[in-house]
């Protein structure tokens, strides 16, 4: 039994078994065998080893060729590990008392000896925990090159333990399976967090060194609300956390007999919750939980789930699942937003020195005409079959936005060629995440029907901080009065001309925020689903009058320590259980 | 069966990492005696001196004394030979 701290991300305790997917997608589920089976398991890890010394012994000899023969020796203390027979002992172990696989074997015995490792107070000792994982990942290359059958596949229920999802990762994932995400890495912003939040399943981020201290078929616990992860618990905890995760059952239920009621202030100010979505079946959950539309739906993922570019059918068909799952709710496409992340710098040819100042979202859009206008035919067309508006990303001059305009206005004559029908009056919006559109939003105001802020980009320009770079992200803080100043700006500014204004970042989702957003005038809270309950009863508890006193005394403060302290307790004071 | 033990230090500065254990490895390997290495201290410990996984798990920085055993035939021979590994720092330094 063992109990790691992190930061909890997504609500919710879940008790399952967990599978560590490392950074090359290597599945070790705990798999048994049957008795008979045990001499062949027992071959392949004799065999995998056997080529693994072969293999190392090559590389070991081409090295010292090429680099001399001091850098070729550093393959001899894997050649050591791959010889010894301390290892090959534990690996018969491991599979003749427990009847596992040999993958699996190879998992425990590694995770073990590294293990070791991490607990030596000498660094440069402990270093060589790497040389360890190197080794186990030779193994298992080896292993699985060996084409198990079944690995790699999930046939039950998991908890995912990775050193950071990949957003390819998370959009290839067998989703009906997992129950829950730990990783090393990342923050409350980060794709973890957000997936985990927008699927409704538990998770916790920033736990170190996770992925080697847990094996494939442990047993863990993830309590997504107090940032905590156990591996095998005794039966106390078990028995604990079972209690615990009904009583969150019964406070969803309370919550979701919110669902109904109008996101109303005491005296009478209505706004709109709308729900975030990565997929169109995400739907059903949002609305289920009360959301009136969806303000945000990213479209990214449909060009990560596969390998090639998606077509303008599969745009197409997409939106057409969403729209008809709305049943006449207004649902925002935002236009390709991709760059910045490891998906396209690997991909790229020169990946860029400094991708998030880079070629990403509608400036890749720009550069890839044909590709956007795929997009863009995809949700015209679409649009006669339900209430849905456009909104470009990372908008940050005014040129981008009247060329985005033009190549959308491009695509309607096409066609009108075509005698294709389509919204005439299709409402264009922009995404406000640079502080130069903040700053501009006077001017952007008269070109477009809508805002929305984009909070987590916002937060990272305003403040030059990259969130999911454990070493900074302290200084990520959605509280910052710099931060805040612009958002009050936006928010004006679409008032001042007419035109309506929402927050689809995480900040709208966050409870902490509710009150200040609501006596800035925000008028759409878009959020992930599961968080719109929790939202709804903070506006249905309070007054527009008082949002707004919280608000202006919020203004005035000078640091976001002292804005997230009054806002907690401000809070507190209409939902006690709320922190 | 002939038993043999020798007292030794790491010397060298960087402590009983990859090279150096597997240097011991390799030559404890060459005798057919029964070869442990013992560490004291708080966390006492013990290796089988031909295995690298149980030689580098002991965490042996510099300055730890380390006790050499050997049992069988060419017991002396090796823990004197493998104690000159720690003498000359496994040719590490200086």
């Amino acid at each position: 039994m063992e109990i790691k701290k992190g930061i909890g991300v997504s609500p919710g305790v879940v008790i399952s078994t967990a599978v560590v997917l490392d950074a090359e997608d290597l599945l070790i589920p705990r798999r048994q065998v049957e008795t008979a089976d045990v001499p062949a398991e027992i071959k392949r890890v004799e065999k995998a080893l056997a080529e693994s010394v072969a293999d190392l012994t090559r590389l070991r000899k081409e090295t010292a060729a090429k680099h001399g023969k001091e850098i070729g020796n550093i393959f001899d203390f894997h050649l050591g590990i791959l010889r010894d027979k301390t290892t090959l002992k534990q690996l018969l172990t491991e599979i003749q008392t427990n009847q596992t696989t040999a993958e699996y074997a190879v998992s425990v015995v590694m995770r073990r000896f590294a293990a070791n490792f991490l607990k030596m107070s000498d660094k440069y000792l402990s270093e060589r925990v790497k040389d360890v994982y190197d080794v186990e990942r030779r193994i298992l290359r080896n292993l699985i090159g060996q084409k198990h059958k079944g690995l790699g596949q999930l046939k039950q229920d998991v908890i995912v333990i990775a050193h950071d999802l990949l957003p390819s990762q998370t959009a290839a994932l067998d989703r009906a399976h997992v129950r829950g995400f730990a990783t090393d890495v990342g923050g409350r912003t980060s794709h973890t967090a957000i997936v985990a939040r927008a699927m409704g399943i538990p998770a916790v981020v920033g736990l170190g060194d996770i992925t080697s201290e847990v094996s494939g078929g442990d047993t863990v616990i993830i309590d997504g609300n107090r940032g905590v992860l156990i591996i095998n618990p005794d039966e106390d905890q078990l028995i604990e956390h079972r209690e615990f995760e009904r009583k969150l059952i019964r406070l969803e239920t309370e919550l979701a007999e919110l669902r109904d009621l109008p996101a109303q202030t005491l005296d009478g100010h209505v706004v709109s919750l709308q729900a975030n979505i990565e997929f169109p079946e995400e739907v059903r959950d949002a609305t289920h939980r009360g959301a009136q539309g969806i303000g945000l739906y990213r479209t990214e993922f449909l060009y990560l789930a596969s390998a090639q570019e998606p077509t303008e059918e599969d745009h197409y068909n997409s939106y057409v699942e969403a729209i008809r799952l709305l049943k006449g709710r207004p649902l925002v496409i935002r236009t390709l937003d991709l760059g910045a992340d490891k998906y396209t710098q690997e991909k790229a040819a020169n990946p860029e020195r400094n991708p998030f100042l880079g070629d990403r979202s509608i400036r890749m859009c720009l550069h890839d005409i044909p590709m956007f206008k795929r997009q863009l035919r995809a949700i015209m067309r679409a649009s006669v079959l339900g209430d849905v508006r456009i909104m470009f990303p990372m908008i940050s001059t005014l040129m981008e936005l009247r060329q985005a305009k033009m190549v959308l206005k491009d695509v309607t004559e096409e066609l009108e060629d075509e005698n294709q029908p389509f919204r005439q009056d299709i409402p264009i919006g922009i995404m406000i995440e640079v502080p130069s559109a903040a700053l501009m939003a006077n001017h952007f105001a008269r070109e477009v029907n809508f805002f929305s802020i984009g909070t987590n980009d916002l937060i990272q320009y305003t403040l030059a901080c990259d969130r999911t770079n454990e070493k900074v992200a302290g200084l990520f803080c959605p509280a910052h009065p710099a931060v805040l100043a612009l958002i009050r700006d936006v928010i004006r500014a679409g008032v001042r001309n007419s035109i309506s204004v929402s927050v689809c970042g995480e900040m709208a989702g966050e409870a902490l925020y509710t009150l200040l957003l609501l006596g800035l005038g925000l008028t759409i809270f878009s959020m992930n689903g599961p968080d719109i309950p929790e939202v709804k009863k903070i506006i249905r508890s309070t007054t527009m009058a008082h949002a707004k006193q919280v608000a202006r005394r919020v203004m005035s403060f000078d640091s976001e320590r002292q804005v997230m302290h009054f806002l907690r307790e401000e809070t507190r004071k209409i939902i006690p259980e709320a922190f | 069966m002939p038993n043999a033990c020798k007292q030794v230090l790491v010397k060298n500065k960087l402590g009983l990492h990859a090279r150096p254990a597997m240097q011991f490895v390799d030559m404890a390997n060459q005798f057919t005696s029964d070869i442990k290495v013992l560490k004291g201290g708080e966390e006492p410990c013990e290796a089988d001196g031909k295995s690298v996984m149980q030689m580098i798990i002991l965490a042996a920085v510099e300055g730890t004394p380390l006790t050499i055993e050997a049992s069988g035939d060419d017991a002396d021979e090796a823990v004197r030979r493998l104690g000159d590994l720690f003498d000359s720092g496994f040719g590490e330094d200086e």
